[in-house]
C-alpha cells in the first residue's frame, strides 16, 4: 500500500473515530435542533443523566426538525427536545384543529409515534413554546394590531421574515394563510439569529419567534394573539428512540425527572440568559439543574475556568485566543472532511472527465446530470442522504464528495477538449492513437485547467463544509451554527473566520500545485 | 489513370460536406521520389486532397492508393506512422523538448535507435541536435519550430512525406532558407513528397509537377514549365501573372 493510500485511511479512521465510539460504549447520544432552547434543553438533558452515572454524547445543533427527527429514526441519536404541537403537524402532516387540548395532542402524538416511528414521548417538561408572531411596537400602535386576524387584515402592506422552518412547515405559514388569509407583500427566510434584529431595525415588519424567546422583551415587540386558536399546544418534551428505553432505562429515568419541572417563566427566564446575558449553555444549564435541586449546587463548579467567564464582553482576539486549541482541533476536522472528499471527487471525476472525452456524444448528457447535483440545497441533500447514510462524518463526505464532482468533470473535460489543436492535429496525423493522443498530448497541455477545477471545487467543499455541522459532522460549521441559534456573534465568528483563512489557504496551496501542474512551455 | 510507379494515387476522389463539394472527381499521381506541389486558394480543397493518404479523410468516392495499394485495406493509424507529416503551424508537442518531439514517430514505432534517429533528423534538417535537443519548442524561433517538425517527420525515415503549407507562416528570408534545406534533403534521401501551398513559386522551386485545383476541380496538371508556358485556363493564367508581379515586386 502506498504512503498516499495508508495517509488516507488514517485520515478516515481519526473521523470515524467519535462515531465508532459511541457505538462500543454505548454513550447515549444527546442531540438537539439549531436554535437556543434546543440548545439549552439538550444540555440540561446531558447534564442529568451525567449525574445519574451515565456516558453522554452531545450532537446539538442538527439541521432542522427534518433533520434531527430522520436522525433519531434511524438510530443516530437517541433523544432530542422536541414540541408535540410540531410533532402533530411537521411529522405526522395532520391538519391543525383550532381548540385542540394541550393533553389531547400529547396523547395523540404519543400513540402515533409509538406506533409508527417506534420513538417515544417522555412525560412533557412542563411549558409550552408555541409559535409568536411579533411585530414592532411602531407597527402594531399605527397599524392597530393586535390579534392575528388584525393582521391578516394589514398583511398585504407588510414585510415578513420568518425562518425557513416555519415558511415550509404546514403549522407555520402555509397554515396561517389558510386559516387568517395572511399573505405578506414579501417573505424573506431568515435565521433566527438575525430576525429579532432584522425587524427592530426595520428590514421586515413581523417575524416568527417562540413565545419563550428571551428577546421579545429585549426588542420591546408585540406579540399577537392567536385569535383562532391556530397554533396547537406546543409542549416540550424529550423525544427518544423507543430502543433507549430497552437498552438503557437508567437514561429514560434520569430524563423523566425533568419531567413537570421547567415552567414557562423558568424556561423564559433561562432562554434570556443565554439569548440577553450571554451565558454559556453548559452554565446555564448548570445552575438550572442545581436550582431544581437535581444535581448538586452550582458552587460546587465555580473553579470551573472557563465555563464561569460568563457575559459576551472581552475582544474578539481574545475569544479567539482563548479558544485557539479548539479552533485549532475544528480547523483540522474541517480541513480532513475537505481533504478526503476532494481526493475521492478527483478519483472518479478527472477519470470521468477523460472518458468523456473517448466518447463526446454523451459527455454533455453526462456533465449536466453531474452538474444537476449542484443544484439540489446541500440541506436537502444531507436530508435525502440520512435514511441510508444516517448522521455524521460518512453523510457529510458523501455530499461534498458530491459537489466537488462538477467543477472537476466540467474542467477536465473542456481541457482536454480544447487542448492545443494544432498540436492534436499534428499527433494524431503522425499516428498517435486517440488514446495516446488523450494521454500524452490532452491530458498534460489540460493539466493546469483540471487543477483550476480542482481549486473551484476545495474552496467550495470548505464553505460547504461548514454545513456538516448540521448533521453532527463537526468542523468549522458548528461554532456557527451554535453562534446563530444563540445569537452570539463572537462564536460565530471564531467558526467563519477560520473557515475564511481556510479557503484562502485551500485556494494558495491549489494554485501552486497549478502552477506546478502547468507544463512548461 | 494510375500509373504502376505511382507512390501516392487518387483516382477520381469526391468530398461532400453536406451540399458543399469540397473534392469533385479529382484524379492525381506523384511517382516514387517525385515532388508534386498541389497549388491553390483557400477552399480549393488541396488540404482534404492531401489528408486522404494518410487517411484522416476518407473519399465518398474514388480510390486512393499509397505504395499500389488502396488506403482502405491498411490500418489508418499504421499507415500515419509510415507517412511523414509537416503542418503549417509546426503542430509540436509545445511540452516536450525538441529531442523528443523529433523521436515521436520512432518512439511510436517501439525503435529503440529512436534517440540516434531524431538527432540524424535534427541535424538533417539544420538543427544542431546537442544545441537544440533539450529546448522547448516555445525556445525556438518560427524558422527552427518548422525545421524540427521537418525533423519530426523524417526522423523514422520514411519514404513518403505530406506538406501542408509548410513554410506558409514564415518571413520571407525564412522561407527561402527552409525551402533551400527542403531541396538539398530531398536530393539526399530520394523521398516522395505532396506539397499542398499557395504559393506558385514555392511549387517552382520545390516541386517536379503542379496541380492547380479551384473549387474543388483540376485546372491543370503539368511540370511547371508547361504551366508557365501554356496555362490551360483563364484561371492558370491570372495565378501565373500574379505570381510574376510578386517576383517583380520582390527584387529590389
Amino acid at each position: 500500500m502506498s504512503a498516499r493510500n495508508s495517509c488516507i485511511l488514517v485520515a478516515l479512521g481519526v473521523l470515524l473515530q467519535t462515531q465508532a465510539h459511541a457505538q462500543t460504549d454505548r454513550a447515549v447520544v444527546v442531540a438537539s435542533k439549531p436554535f437556543g432552547e434546543s440548545y439549552l434543553l439538550a444540555e440540561m438533558f446531558a447534564q442529568i443523566m451525567e449525574a445519574r452515572g451515565l456516558r453522554v454524547q452531545r450532537r446539538q445543533g442538527l439541521g432542522a426538525t427534518e433533520i434531527a427527527f430522520r436522525a433519531l429514526r434511524t438510530g443516530a441519536i437517541d433523544v432530542y427536545p422536541e414540541y408535540t404541537g410540531t410533532g402533530l403537524l411537521a411529522v405526522l402532516g395532520e391538519p391543525s384543529q383550532p381548540g385542540r387540548s394541550a393533553r389531547d395532542v400529547y396523547d395523540r402524538v404519543s400513540r402515533e409515534f409509538r406506533r409508527r416511528f417506534d420513538v417515544r414521548w417522555l412525560a412533557p417538561l412542563g411549558f409550552e413554546n408555541t409559535y409568536a408572531i411579533a411585530v414592532r411596537r411602531t407597527t402594531a400602535d399605527s397599524l392597530d394590531l393586535r390579534t392575528l386576524s388584525d393582521l391578516a387584515r394589514e398583511s398585504s402592506k407588510l414585510r415578513a421574515g420568518l425562518t425557513p422552518d416555519f415558511i415550509g412547515r404546514p403549522d407555520g405559514l402555509p397554515g396561517l394563510t389558510k386559516a387568517y388569509g395572511v399573505r405578506p407583500r414579501a417573505v424573506r427566510s431568515l435565521l433566527p439569529a438575525v430576525k429579532y434584529q432584522a425587524l427592530a431595525e426595520g428590514a421586515v415588519d413581523v417575524v416568527d419567534g417562540y413565545s419563550t424567546d428571551g428577546l421579545i422583551k429585549r426588542y420591546n415587540l408585540v406579540v399577537l394573539q392567536d385569535d383562532k386558536n391556530f397554533f396547537p399546544p406546543y409542549e416540550a418534551a424529550a423525544l427518544a428512540r423507543s430502543a433507549l428505553a430497552n437498552d438503557n432505562p437508567r437514561a429514560i429515568a434520569a430524563l423523566s425527572e425533568l419531567s413537570g419541572r421547567i415552567d414557562v417563566e423558568r424556561m423564559r427566564a433561562l432562554n434570556e440568559r443565554v439569548e440577553v446575558a450571554g451565558e454559556s449553555v453548559e452554565s446555564v444549564a448548570r445552575s438550572a439543574l442545581a436550582d431544581l435541586g437535581l444535581t448538586g449546587t452550582t458552587t460546587a463548579r465555580v473553579g470551573n475556568s472557563t465555563a464561569t467567564r460568563e457575559g459576551r464582553e472581552g475582544s474578539l482576539i481574545s475569544y479567539l485566543v482563548e479558544r485557539r486549541g479548539q479552533i485549532a482541533r475544528m480547523a483540522a476536522r474541517h480541513l480532513l472532511l475537505v481533504a478526503l472528499s476532494l481526493i475521492a471527487a478527483i478519483a472518479l471525476a478527472v477519470p470521468l472527465g477523460l472518458a468523456l472525452e473517448r466518447l463526446p456524444r454523451h459527455a454533455e448528457q453526462v456533465i449536466r446530470a453531474v452538474g444537476l447535483l449542484q443544484t439540489i440545497p446541500s440541506i436537502a441533500l444531507l436530508a435525502f442522504m440520512l435514511p441510508a447514510l444516517g448522521i455524521g462524518v460518512v453523510p457529510a463526505l458523501v455530499a461534498l464528495f458530491l459537489y466537488s464532482l462538477y467543477p472537476i468533470v466540467r474542467n477536465t473535460y473542456s481541457g482536454v477538449q480544447t487542448a492545443d489543436p494544432a498540436a492534436v492535429a499534428a499527433a494524431t496525423a503522425l499516428g498517435m492513437t486517440g488514446r495516446q493522443v488523450l494521454r500524452y498530448v490532452r491530458f498534460p497541455l489540460a493539466a493546469p485547467v483540471i487543477m483550476a477545477g480542482i481549486r473551484t471545487a476545495g474552496v467550495i467543499a470548505v464553505g460547504t463544509a461548514t454545513l456538516a455541522a448540521f448533521i453532527g459532522a463537526g468542523g468549522l460549521g458548528d461554532p456557527i451554527v451554535a453562534g446563530l441559534a444563540l445569537s452570539d456573534t463572537r462564536m460565530i465568528l471564531s467558526g467563519a473566520l477560520p473557515a475564511a483563512a481556510l479557503a484562502l489557504v485551500v485556494d494558495g496551496v491549489l494554485a501552486l500545485a497549478e502552477r506546478v501542474a502547468t507544463p512548461p512551455r | 489513370m494510375i500509373a504502376p510507379a505511382a507512390a501516392l494515387a487518387a483516382d477520381a476522389v469526391t468530398k461532400r460536406y453536406g451540399d458543399v463539394t469540397v473534392l469533385d472527381r479529382v484524379s492525381v499521381s506523384v511517382p516514387r521520389a517525385a515532388c508534386v506541389a498541389i497549388v491553390g486558394e483557400s477552399g480549393s480543397g488541396k488540404t482534404t486532397l492531401l489528408r486522404m493518404f494518410n487517411r484522416l479523410v476518407e473519399p465518398d468516392a474514388g480510390r486512393v492508393q499509397v505504395r499500389g495499394s488502396d488506403v482502405k485495406t491498411v490500418d489508418g493509424v499504421e499507415l500515419r506512422r509510415t507517412i511523414g507529416y509537416v503542418p503549417q503551424d509546426g503542430g509540436l508537442l509545445p511540452h516536450w523538448t525538441v529531442q523528443r518531439n523529433a523521436e515521436l514517430v520512432p518512439w511510436l514505432k517501439h525503435d529503440a535507435t529512436r534517440a540516434e534517429l531524431a538527432r540524424e533528423a535534427l541535424s538533417l534538417a539544420g538543427l544542431d541536435p546537442v544545441r537544440f535537443g533539450t529546448r522547448l519548442p516555445s525556445e525556438l524561433s518560427g524558422g527552427q519550430r518548422q525545421r524540427v517538425a521537418i525533423a519530426r517527420a523524417l526522423a523514422a525515415r520514411p519514404d513518403i512525406v505530406l506538406m501542408d503549407e509548410p513554410f506558409g507562416a514564415l518571413d520571407a528570408i525564412t522561407r527561402g532558407e527552409l525551402q533551400e534545406t527542403y531541396v538539398e534533403l530531398r536530393a539526399r534521401l530520394e523521398v516522395t513528397t505532396l506539397l499542398v501551398t499557395h504559393d506558385l513559386r514555392e511549387a517552382r522551386r520545390l516541386a517536379d509537377r503542379v496541380v492547380v485545383m479551384r473549387a474543388g476541380r483540376v485546372e491543370q496538371d503539368a511540370p511547371m514549365s508547361e504551366v508557365v508556358a501554356n496555362p490551360a485556363t483563364p484561371y492558370v493564367a491570372e495565378l501565373i501573372r500574379r505570381a510574376l508581379t510578386d517576383d517583380i515586386a520582390a527584387a529590389p
